[in-house]
């Protein structure tokens, strides 16, 4: 039987337009052997969120490099909830002050990956996370 | 016919077919050294890689030497300093009569924040300002508007009407000081603020200086921060080189940009190809707009990135002006010198910065830097230190600002005009770098121009597979990045500048206030006329005026202009 292969969700969310992070990412995991889709750019939480109920993700990967993040990422985990997406895995790339790491894991971020994190270290996480579950 | 296919084949392409490696001929003594010197040094021990090449992934020899220049007419391809091909500079005397201007970017929270931060900067010896907004104003919002939660003021200064640029500028002379406002899709209506305070302050609109980034193409291609269409945002584009031309000739209308192209993960060569081809688009599109070429184009200015191969860089810089020269005599058939000289500012590679050991930033900064003044560059902004995590804190800007004034006043490569020309390699390096540029150009060109070949993202294409390929060879250690994939070390936390939520806050109540205090009439009565405009032909650059002054927000103008140009989407690739 073929192994179901994980579905990830790259987003680009909030005003910022700087998507090499996010275009760098969304093809290592696709050479990685996932299912990638890329929603573009200036994604609301809104619309990350049905675009992964309707994609049927196992993953979603939000790049922020914008300072934004407090702001966006509490509301897509609320989102994600009021869904009933509560066994997704929630990603952030980019860059998060230090300060602000442990209140996203609160909220529901299952890892960041600051600046400098070699796409391999991506790729073992996931295929990690899945393995065990 | 398209102007691009008008212009197909009338440039001469390329430079003179320089020695490739299977053509090359090396000179009897280079054959002997080969022999008897390099051979057994070789067998001894190999060199450190079978192949090196630049950060770009462009080969590099082991030694140049005349046999890679068999060509090379050093009057015809280097010239003089301040004389076509501008390959050693653009001025005769070069940084022995002026240096450039020390042009550092600063923008955050509110129009008071920024403005006491200019004044800071001009206090420690910055002779000129360049202003960095956050990306509610960069994408046309008001700091109230739904989209611009938590990012007010984060990445730069939130403008969101003549008041706020009323602040930002007070106690500021616009007639001594010259400004660069890095806005590009809003960019007329800002330029517009920004006239209505220098009006208010008294200054001339004839003498004052400075520049607006107002490049939309490379928006489409790189940075992503377009609001319209490509043909009405030409438009405007266009709107302002004309009423540049007739109101303010001192001020650059537009700084063409390479240095989000760079950033987003080009090659040096795609940088310089698409900038430059960037360039002949907006003059294109200006000459059919009727505007004379030799009136219009001495306002334009370029911007290019300072990465980290120092030579590939400078050669960069060098081939930049040779292909602006020749493209504007032979292509365009240009009479002014003025409309020749490619002038340029230079920005130290952000995307080069590293969050880990943040302060060897310093160092790679100094070194960047270094290179864009021996490339000859007309204004330069130095990063700081903590950028890989932040809008720098006034700590690090100021070593930023000092890297300048050491590389200034203590390196002493300021004595000499252009120290690298005559290198063997720096001149092969050039011809191989304007080359490959040309090769580029003239495939946009027979694409039908810039604007056709991002609407089949050609440049997008390009950049993305560039940037992967770099990020794969970082990945697997053959490029090396000191502290990030090797020689890593454990280190703290870096104090880093905090933005807050009162911003917003602020901006908010500061908005509610004008709404207020304002004539809405007044306001409506210049939206309207802006948008019927907008439906015909004329320059909006006047009715953008009339609307700024009234106190109409950034919002409302840009939104007046969405009602009649629609908003644009790109097709996202990866």
């Amino acid at each position: 039987m073929p192994v179901k292969k994980i579905r990830v969700l790259i987003a680009k969310p909030g005003l910022d337009g700087h998507d090499r992070g996010a275009k760098i990412i969304a093809r290592a995991l696709r050479d990685a052997g996932m299912e990638v889709v890329y929603t573009g750019l200036r994604q609301t939480p809104e619309m990350i969120a049905s675009a992964a109920v309707q994609e049927d993700v196992d993953v979603i990967g939000l790049s922020i490099l914008s300072g934004a993040h407090n702001t966006i990422c509490p509301q897509l985990m609320k989102l994600l909830r009021d869904k009933g997406m509560t066994d997704v895995t929630v990603l952030v790339g980019g860059i998060i002050p230090e300060a602000d790491i442990a209140p996203l894991k609160q909220s529901g971020i299952a890892e960041i990956f600051l600046p400098g994190t070699s796409t391999q270290d991506i790729v073992e996480f996931i295929h990690k996370r899945f393995a065990l579950s | 016919m398209s102007m691009s296919e008008q212009y197909k084949g009338t440039t001469q392409a390329a430079p003179p077919l320089e020695a490739s490696p299977s053509n090359r001929k090396p000179s009897p003594k280079e054959q002997a050294w080969e022999k008897n010197t390099l051979q057994p040094a070789l067998e001894k021990g190999p060199e450190r890689h079978s192949e090196f090449t630049t950060i770009s992934g462009h080969p590099i020899r082991r030694l140049y030497t005349e046999a890679d220049l068999p060509h090379w007419d050093p009057d015809r391809d280097l010239g003089l300093p301040g004389e076509p091909p501008y390959t050693r500079g653009i001025h005769p005397t070069m940084h022995r009569s002026r240096l450039w201007t020390m042009r550092q970017f600063a923008g955050f929270g509110t129009a008071e924040d920024t403005n006491q931060r200019f004044r800071y900067l001009l206090a420690q010896g910055q002779t000129g300002l360049s202003t960095a907004f956050d990306l509610p104003t960069l994408m046309g919002y008001d700091s109230d508007h739904a989209l611009s939660e938590g990012e007010v003021g984060k990445c730069g200064v939130a403008i969101s009407s003549l008041a706020d640029m009323e602040v930002l500028f007070d106690k500021i002379p616009l007639a001594n000081v010259t400004t660069s406002m890095t806005i590009n899709s809003p960019a007329a209506v800002i330029w517009a603020m920004y006239l209505a305070v220098a009006e208010k302050q008294g200054a001339d609109w004839k003498t004052i200086s400075g520049t607006l980034q107002n490049d939309i193409l490379k928006e489409y291609i790189a940075q992503k921060e377009y609001i319209y269409p490509p043909e009405p945002s030409m438009r405007l584009v266009i709107d302002t080189f004309e009423f540049g031309v007739k109101n303010t000739p001192k001020f650059n209308t537009i700084s063409i940009s390479g240095y989000h192209i760079r950033e987003a993960g080009s090659t040096a060569i795609q940088e310089l190809a698409f900038t430059l081809r960037d360039g002949l688009e907006y003059v294109e599109w200006g000459m059919r707009r009727g505007l004379d070429i030799d009136q219009f184009v001495p306002q334009l200015s370029f911007f290019f990135n300072a990465h980290n191969d120092f030579f590939e860089e400078i050669a960069k810089y060098r081939a930049a002006r040779r292909i602006w020269h020749k493209a504007m005599v032979e292509r365009y058939k240009s009479k002014n010198p003025r409309s020749w000289a490619l002038r340029f500012h230079t920005q130290t590679a952000g995307c080069s910065l590293t969050a880990q050991q943040p302060y060897n930033n310093v160092v790679r900064t100094a070194i960047q830097a270094l290179a864009a003044v021996l490339g000859g560059t007309q204004s330069l902004h130095t990063n700081s230190l903590d950028e890989a995590w932040a809008l720098p804190t006034e700590f690090a800007a100021t070593i930023a600002l000092r890297t300048q004034q050491i590389i200034a006043h203590e390196t002493g490569v300021t004595h000499t005009v252009d120290p690298l020309g005559g290198s063997y390699f720096v001149e092969t390096l050039t011809n191989e770098v304007e080359r490959g540029a040309w090769e580029y150009i003239n495939r946009i060109d027979a694409m039908g121009g810039m604007v056709a070949a991002i609407e089949r993202s050609y440049p997008q294409r390009e950049i993305a597979e560039a940037s992967y390929r770099y990020q794969m060879a970082v990945d697997k250690k053959e490029k090396i990045i000191v502290g990030v994939n090797d020689f890593a070390s454990e280190e703290k936390t870096l104090d880093v500048l905090q933005i807050d939520e009162t911003v917003a806050h602020r901006q908010a109540e500061r908005l509610n206030k004008l709404r207020a205090d304002r004539s809405q009439a007044e306001v409506t009565r210049r939206l309207n006329s802006l948008r019927n405009a907008a439906k015909g032909k004329d320059n909006l650059m006047p009715f953008i005026y009339e609307a700024v002054k009234s106190y109409a927000t950034l919002g409302e103008i840009c939104d007046a202009l969405r009602d009649v140009f629609g908003t644009y989407e790109e097709v996202a690739i990866t």
